[in-house]
């Protein structure tokens, strides 16, 4: 079977910083990919690559098949199939959460108001956030906005996920409503790929866990091989401070 | 308290040390004369309408065309550079330019093209002038407004599939106006005191009918009066600025630091 997503060599530098070095890289459908490794590593770069949000400098990245790395296409037939969520939020301040997720049904899918409200309210609900749909943003917990953010997202009905450390802003105690939203996007089968400083997390939900360094994936593998025994020196290292850290 | 007391002393000092002076008399009798100023007055009222009249229709022009020249400023499409290499050397040139030149050469140069009338109305041009220069500045401070609106707010748009003239159109320009009525009301106001100067190429307005009457009694008085009318309306507007201001200050920083 074709790869849903298949990254080939792409390559990226920001002015003379090389960010992504050469990544090679397929997923299929339904698969979950986490990508670890320390800051700088170029994980969230290449989700931005990902979503056309920055373009490459070399290489290819195919989304079924079809290269839509190539400079000069319309990115936003694109990015209709492949959704992402930030650190963030980047959820818009001047509009209820309701109209936050109805914006870009409406606008680019060209749903009706009613239609997009249907499709909102029952994503709020699925998210346990129903009462929510005419409050603002900054009224609502960290946790819930980034589940909005999840939610306005998924309401452009996208082949794929990328979630950009999207539990890094959050306090403690609101990282796992949002986990649990990603848990459930897994069960229905979701392709996601997510960059995370949640190893545990990463351990638990992913069914390959890539390591990053220097722009370079350096070791992919099942979560319990990867975490279990790292072939590779760096990845062992990097898996070490994370363990001295109490974070695995 | 305090503030009270010293306002107190202040105002007494000024009252008694004025008239004191040497000049105080005749100044009081050219400047504040009671009869002079009853019978202007009503006068003043009448023009002051026009005022009012003229920076109605400029006003809603000068908010459209600002916005078109800032979002000129602010496309990124390299395509499009024409536009904002245009709208960059619009503003500089109409607010490098005083208010009352552009007022001059467009209020007397353009009628001098013969056109029949009302297209050589200075009415009409006098309202474009000031149009054309008020627009830079309020183009400029819609463009900082676009500018303060976080990149990540564009990266959630764009990420949404929303275009880059929809991000703009929905999630940008309606964040940036919101934060830039202040700093848009106080030109406003300016622009309130500056349609005065549209009388210098005819209409009769306010200043116009002030320096009509001034000239009729030999007396300054009808000045004082058309102070005291813009004050009425620009005073008020000021101080409403001022309450737009700290409830933005307070929404957005949630405490206000004394």
């Amino acid at each position: 079977m074709n790869p849903k997503i298949s990254l080939q060599s792409v390559t990226k530098s920001f002015g003379e910083r090389s960010v992504l070095n050469g990544i090679d890289l397929d997923v299929s459908a339904s698969e979950v990919i986490a990508f670890i490794g320390s800051s700088g590593s170029g994980k969230s770069t290449l989700l931005r690559c990902i979503n056309l949000l920055e373009s490459i400098d070399d290489g290819a990245i195919l989304l079924d098949g079809t290269d839509i790395s190539l400079p000069g296409l319309d990115p936003d037939p694109v990015r209709r199939r492949i959704g992402m969520v930030f650190q963030n939020f980047n959820l818009f301040p001047h509009m209820t959460v309701l109209r936050n997720i109805t914006l870009a049904p409406r606008k680019v899918l060209g749903l009706s108001i009613a239609d997009a409200e249907t499709r909102g309210r029952e994503l709020l609900r699925r998210f346990g956030l129903q009462d929510r749909a005419d409050t603002y943003p900054d009224q609502l917990s960290g946790g819930q906005q980034q589940r909005v953010a999840i939610a306005r997202s998924l309401a452009m009905e996208p082949e794929v996920m990328l979630l950009d450390e999207i539990t890094s802003a959050l306090d403690p105690e609101l990282v796992g409503e949002v986990l649990d939203v990603v848990r459930e996007l897994k069960g229905n089968g979701m392709t996601m790929l997510l960059a995370t400083h949640e190893m545990n997390f990463a351990r638990e939900i992913s069914d390959r866990v890539c390591f990053l360094h220097q722009g370079q994936i350096l070791e992919c593998a099942p979560p319990e091989q990867l975490f279990g025994s790292p072939r590779n020196e760096r990845t062992q290292q990097f898996l070490q401070r994370v363990i001295d850290a109490g974070r695995l | 308290m305090i503030a009270l007391t010293s306002t107190l002393v202040v105002i007494g000092l000024l009252v008694t040390l004025i008239p004191r002076t040497p000049g105080w008399y005749k100044v009081k009798r050219s400047f504040f004369n009671g009869n002079v100023f009853s019978d202007t007055f009503p006068r003043l009222l009448d023009a002051f309408v026009k005022d009012v009249q003229i920076f109605l229709w400029c006003a809603p022009c000068i908010l459209v065309w600002g916005m078109v020249l800032a979002v000129c400023r602010s496309v990124r499409t390299p395509a499009l550079f024409p536009l904002r290499l245009f709208s960059a050397a619009y503003t500089d040139i109409f607010r490098g330019v005083p208010v009352i030149l552009t007022i001059l050469l467009i209020g007397f140069g353009v009628p001098g093209l013969g056109m029949d009338r009302p297209w050589n109305s200075p009415y009409l041009w006098g309202s474009v002038a000031l149009v054309l220069t008020y627009s830079s500045y309020v183009a400029e401070v819609f463009r900082a407004g676009i500018e303060s609106v976080h990149e990540s707010q564009r990266a959630g748009a764009r990420s949404l599939g929303l275009s880059s003239g929809q991000t703009l159109r929905f999630v940008v320009i309606p964040q940036a106006v919101r934060r830039v009525v202040p700093p848009l009301m106080n030109d406003f106001v300016s622009l309130q005191k500056d349609v005065a100067l549209v009388s210098l190429i005819g209409p009769i307005e306010i200043l116009r009918q002030a320096g009509v009457d001034k000239s009729k009694y030999a007396n300054f008085t009808p000045y004082v009066g058309a102070a005291l009318i813009f004050l009425a309306l620009t005073i008020p507007e000021t101080r409403f600025v001022d309450h737009l201001m700290a409830r933005e200050r307070r929404r957005t920083s949630g405490t206000v630091i004394k």
